[in-house]
C-alpha cells in the first residue's frame, strides 16, 4: 500500500499496469494523444507486484489495472478514464501536466 | 484343308467368361477331322474380342471358318454372336454398377465427415445467421443459450425499438410539451442502455459473436467496429440535423466529438496490439513442433481480455448518448434520437434491399 502510494505521488500522472494488458497500453496511448507523458509503472515486473495487486484492489480499482492517479489521488479504471475524457473533465485535470501542445 | 491357324479367332475381347462355351463355339463352327486340341489356342479372356461387324475383313475370323463349312454354321453363328454380345453387356452393366457403387460409399463417407466438421463448428460457436432479415443461410440452432437468449431477446428490443421511433416522430409533429417529450427521450435511452447490458451478457457467453456483430444485418456491418457502431462517425451524421445550436453546445458537441474520436483510437490500438500478442502466443514455440497445448492455454487468456475491450466499446457508446443528452436540449435531444432512430432503420431497409435485389443470371 505504501509502496503504491509513494509511487502514485512521485509524479503528476502515474499509471500501474501489466506489460501483458491490452487495455492498460490503450490508455497509455490515450494520455500520449491528449499530450501527456505518464509514468508508468508495470506491477508485473516489479518484486512486490503482488502486494501492489492488493492494494489497488483495496483501494478501489477492482481491475486492478490500468489504475490511473493524477495529482496522486486514484480516479479509476479505464471505465472512469473514458468517462471523464468525454465530458472534457480528463483534459481539464491533465492541463497542469502536458507536455506537448495539441492541435 | 483346314489348318489350325484358319481357325483361331484372333479378335479381341469377346468377352467370355466361360472357356468351355468358347470351345463349345469353336466347336459348332468346326466339323470333325478337325484335332481340337491342336487348334484352339490358349485362351485370354482379355484379348479375345468379338467383332460381329468385320466376319469378312478380319482375319482368321469365323468368318474364315466358315469357309470351310459356311453354310451350316451361319445360324448358329448368329446365335453365338448374340450370347457372346449379351455377356459382354451384362459385363460393362456390372462395371458401371460397381463404379457407381463406389461413388455412392465415397459420397456417404464424405456427408458423414461433413457432418462431423458441422457439428464441431457449431460446439465452437460458429454462428451463421441470427440476423432479421432473410439474407442469411440459418443455422437455427447454436449450442450456446447465452446467445440464443440474445437473439430472441434483440429480436424484441428493435420491435419495441421500432415503436418508440413511432411515438418520438408523431410526438415531435404535435406539439407535446417539454414534460412529456422528456418521458419518451428517458424512455429510449433507458431502452439504449438495455441493449449495452445485453450485449454484455452475450460478450461472456461468446465474445466472437459480439465482436463480428453477428445479430445485425449486413449494411450495419459494414460500419462495424469493436462489435458496434463507432460513435464519432454516428455525431457526424446527427450533427446537422440537431441544428439549430448555440455557440456554446457548437463547441460542446465538437469537444465530444474529438474526445470520442481519440478515444475510438487508443481503443483500436489496443485491439491491434491484442491481436499481435495473440497472434505471438500462438506462434510460440517451434511452429513445426505439431503439438501446441501451451500454446493455447496462453491464447485463450489472451482471448478473456477481449471481452473487455467489447465492454469498453459499448462504455463508449452509452457514454456518448448520455454526454449527447446532458448538452442538447430535450427538444433538441429529442429530434437526436430520433434521428438515430431513423439511422439505423434505414440501414437494416437498406440490407433487405440488398439481399432481395434481382441479380443477373450467371
Amino acid at each position: 500500500m505504501d509502496k503504491v502510494m509513494r509511487l502514485a505521488s512521485e509524479k503528476g500522472v502515474v499509471i500501474f499496469t501489466k506489460s501483458s494488458c491490452c487495455l492498460c497500453y490503450a490508455v497509455k496511448i490515450l494520455f500520449q494523444e491528449i499530450g501527456v507523458s505518464p509514468v508508468v509503472h508495470e506491477i508485473d515486473n516489479d518484486p512486490d507486484g503482488r502486494e501492489m495487486e492488493k492494494a489497488l484492489t483495496r483501494l478501489g480499482c477492482k481491475a486492478p489495472v490500468p489504475a490511473v492517479f493524477i495529482g496522486g489521488k486514484l480516479m479509476g479504471s479505464t471505465n472512469e478514464i473514458m468517462s471523464m475524457h468525454l465530458s472534457g473533465s480528463l483534459t481539464q485535470l491533465l492541463k497542469p501536466y502536458q507536455t506537448s501542445s495539441l492541435s | 484343308m483346314n489348318s489350325p491357324s484358319t481357325q483361331f479367332v484372333s479378335s479381341r475381347r469377346m468377352g467370355v467368361y466361360d472357356p468351355i462355351q468358347q470351345i463349345n463355339m469353336w466347336g459348332e463352327s468346326l466339323k470333325s477331322n478337325v484335332n481340337l486340341a491342336a487348334s484352339i489356342p490358349l485362351i485370354d479372356e482379355a484379348e479375345i474380342k468379338f467383332d460381329s461387324q468385320s466376319e469378312d475383313a478380319s482375319h482368321g475370323m469365323l468368318g474364315t471358318n466358315n469357309k470351310y463349312d459356311q453354310e451350316a454354321s451361319k445360324p448358329i453363328d448368329k446365335i453365338q454372336r448374340r450370347l457372346a454380345q449379351n455377356r459382354e453387356a451384362a459385363r460393362k452393366s456390372r462395371l458401371r454398377k460397381k463404379a457407381y457403387v463406389q461413388q455412392l460409399e465415397s459420397s456417404r463417407l464424405k456427408l458423414m465427415q461433413l457432418e462431423q466438421e458441422l457439428e464441431r463448428a457449431r460446439q465452437q460457436g460458429m454462428y451463421v445467421g441470427g440476423g432479421l432479415d432473410t439474407n442469411h443461410l440459418g443455422f437455427a440452432g447454436p449450442i450456446n443459450s447465452g446467445i440464443t437468449t440474445f437473439e430472441m431477446e434483440y429480436g424484441h428490443w428493435v420491435e419495441k425499438q421500432n415503436s418508440q421511433i413511432l411515438e418520438l416522430r408523431n410526438a415531435l409533429n404535435s406539439h407535446i410539451g417539454d414534460l412529456e417529450l422528456r418521458i419518451l427521450v428517458d424512455d429510449m435511452m433507458n431502452h439504449y442502455s438495455e441493449i449495452f447490458r445485453m450485449k454484455s451478457a452475450a460478450a461472456k457467453a461468446d465474445v466472437f459473436y459480439v465482436m463480428s456483430g453477428m445479430w445485425k444485418t449486413t449494411a450495419e456491418r459494414f460500419f462495424l467496429w469493436i462489435g458496434g457502431f463507432r460513435p464519432s462517425e454516428l455525431l457526424k451524421v446527427l450533427l446537422p440535423l440537431i441544428e439549430p445550436l448555440t455557440e456554446q453546445q457548437r463547441l460542446d458537441v465538437c469537444n465530444l466529438g474529438q474526445s470520442c474520436q481519440q478515444a475510438e483510437d487508443a481503443l483500436s490500438q489496443g485491439m491491434e496490439k491484442l491481436q499481435q500478442t495473440l497472434a505471438d502466443s500462438i506462434a510460440a514455440g517451434q511452429l513445426m513442433e505439431g503439438s501446441y497445448i501451451p500454446q493455447m492455454a496462453t491464447a485463450i487468456e489472451k482471448l478473456e481480455a477481449l471481452v473487455s475491450f467489447v465492454n469498453q466499446a459499448d462504455h463508449l457508446r452509452k457514454e456518448t448518448l448520455q454526454q449527447m443528452s446532458r448538452i442538447l436540449t430535450i427538444r433538441q435531444a429529442a429530434r437526436c434520437l430520433l434521428a438515430l432512430g431513423e439511422y439505423f432503420q434505414r440501414l437494416r431497409a437498406l440490407s433487405s434491399l440488398w439481399s432481395n435485389r434481382p441479380r443477373e443470371p450467371a
